[in-house]
């Protein structure tokens, strides 16, 4: 099997599952527990958070678990709304090409008296500080952008977007699901106010995340119940899950350097090689991208079938294409950066992580090439694009 | 469980009938590429009879089944019982389909139905137009 939707879930690393593991036997206490037993899964839950702050340059009690990165995202911008309607300000910036987590919560927030702007995001998926500066007004309560773009790879400026909104006196959130522990972050350099993150996106644990809040920034609760996690999270904490994306994290920083060289070269062979098929694109930013990411437009096919058919060759990736989406449309995100329906629903998203190698992209080249062919071949759309009678988007 | 029933993977992976008819008598053209999918029938028909019937797909998995299982089901068939043909009996021939899948079979009874009317057409034979509704826009299966 070829594994290449690694921003869809990672492998856990043996490093997580060892942690988990020695959690769920030995220090399975409650940390809110008194004896020993109990304190010992405290100290495990503590020690974790520092280790996750030290990552990311925060403090530890700047870190506050939640069950992902969607939960972490709720949080975030239910806060900073909050915040910022006490002050009467009830303005929101993001972007058109957010995760749903983003974009739901936001829609809420407008049924809620909030007035939310998208700013555009381009050909290539991004946006500019200059493009934040100009939509921040007296009444901005948030901004929100993410870090790196989960489908097209597309790296944001977000220390040029943090220094922005420190000076304009704005918060500022991230979602850094894409980009942890595969790029540096400094939430303090970078003048992050808060930052979503999830385990299962570096080799740790699904179903755990952490929010980042710098000290000043309040949290509302989205769970209400006991006073773990200061009282801003309540639910007794999941130490398995924590201790085990305590020590991905770890893992993955401590060899970002060396794992974004060898992933990005792999991409960038990738990229080539699906370059040389006829009315392709590739999608997304082509210089400051995710280092795992690969994502194409293939003119005049249909994403699920090109799935279903590298399934078959034993290759796992996804697909923008509205099929696959379980909705009627394509990609919010192709359709942000332009793409025509007829071509983001031929779009063909593969990311690769450490453990892909050089015979796994010469199998994906061999592949996908092939497939294309065949679907092109009995695909009507394509037959009248060659023929002329519909013109070509690509 | 799979998404898809072995028999679509059946007719998935090994399309029956793909391809065209260059002489053909009736040819039929349903779905748009906004949606994501269009299928194209072209039939042969001697004595009333579908002697040979091909089809091209642009759409997802069950799509390209569905067309696979709809051509299989017509072909060697009179007219009259071609135009029974319901998305439901393509449907159920494959094992079903996901309920967010079942526009595919829907497109696939349209697709025939098009080309029997393009058939009719050029023959000049006279059908109740009410065999033949108007597909109209996507909303039907997309609305």
């Amino acid at each position: 099997m070829i594994y290449a939707d690694n921003a869809a879930t990672t492998k856990m690393s043996g490093a997580a599952a060892n942690a988990m593991t020695a959690c769920m036997q030995d220090t399975w206490g409650n940390p809110s527990s008194l004896y020993s037993l109990g304190q010992r899964a405290k100290e495990a839950l503590e020690d974790a958070r520092e280790r996750i702050a030290a990552c990311i340059g925060a403090s530890p009690k700047e870190i506050t678990f939640t069950s992902g990165g969607s939960e972490a995202d709720n949080q975030a911008i239910r806060s900073a709304a909050q915040l910022g309607a006490r002050k009467g300000k009830r303005h929101i910036i993001s972007t058109a090409f957010e995760h749903h987590a983003v974009l739901h919560t936001l829609k809420r927030l407008e049924g809620e008296g909030f007035e939310v702007e998208l700013l555009p995001v381009g050909a290539l998926g991004t946006v500019t500080a200059q493009q934040v500066s100009e939509a921040i007004r007296e009444d901005t309560a948030l901004v929100t952008i993410m870090y790196a773009n989960n489908e097209i790879g597309s790296v944001l400026p977000v220390s040029e977007i943090g220094a922005v909104c420190r000076e304009r006196g704005v918060i500022f959130h991230t979602d850094a699901v894409q980009a942890a522990g595969h790029l540096p972050i400094d939430v303090r350099a970078q003048n992050i106010d808060l930052l979503s993150l999830s385990a299962h996106k570096f080799h740790g644990p699904k179903g755990i995340g952490a929010l980042y809040a710098r000290q000043g920034v309040p949290l509302t609760n989205l769970i209400e119940g006991g006073a773990q996690e200061r009282g801003k999270r309540a639910g007794t904490e999941n130490v398995p899950a924590i201790a085990g994306m305590a020590a991905a994290l770890e893992e993955s920083c401590s060899h970002m350097a060396e794992n974004a060289a060898r992933v990005s070269a792999l991409r960038d062979k990738l990229v080539s090689g699906l370059s040389r098929i006829p009315r392709s694109a590739l999608n997304g930013d082509p210089v400051n991208r995710l280092p795992g990411n690969v994502n194409f437009c293939f003119e005049g096919i249909e994403g699920e079938s090109l799935l279903l058919l590298l399934d078959d060759r034993g290759i796992c990736a996804s697909s923008g294409s509205a099929c696959t989406s379980g909705s009627l449309d394509p990609s919010h995100v192709l359709l942000s950066i332009g793409r025509p329906h007829e071509v983001a629903h031929g779009s063909l998203r593969l990311s690769l992580c450490e453990e892909n190698t050089e015979a796994d992209i010469d199998a994906i080249l061999k592949a996908v090439p092939e497939i294309v062919t065949y679907l092109r071949n009995m695909s009507p759309l394509w037959k009248d694009k060659v023929s002329g009678k519909r013109a070509f988007v690509l | 469980m799979a998404l898809y029933s072995e028999k679509v993977m059946d007719h998935f992976r090994n399309p029956r009938n793909v391809g065209v008819i260059e002489d053909a008598d009736g040819v039929g053209e349903v779905g748009n590429a906004v949606c994501g999918d269009i299928m194209k029938i072209y039939l042969k028909i001697e004595d009333g009879i579908v002697s040979d019937v091909k089809f091209e797909t642009f759409g997802c998995g069950s799509a390209i089944a569905s067309s696979s299982m709809a051509t299989e089901l017509i072909k060697g068939k009179p007219l009259s019982k071609v135009l029974q043909l319901t998305n439901k009996a393509v449907a159920e021939a494959l094992d079903g389909l996901p309920a967010h899948k079942l526009h595919c079979s829907v497109l696939a009874e349209e697709a025939i139905r098009a080309a029997v009317k393009d058939y009719y057409d050029r023959q000049r034979i006279a059908y109740d137009p009410k065999d033949f509704p108007d597909c109209g826009s996507c909303e039907g299966c997309h609305g």
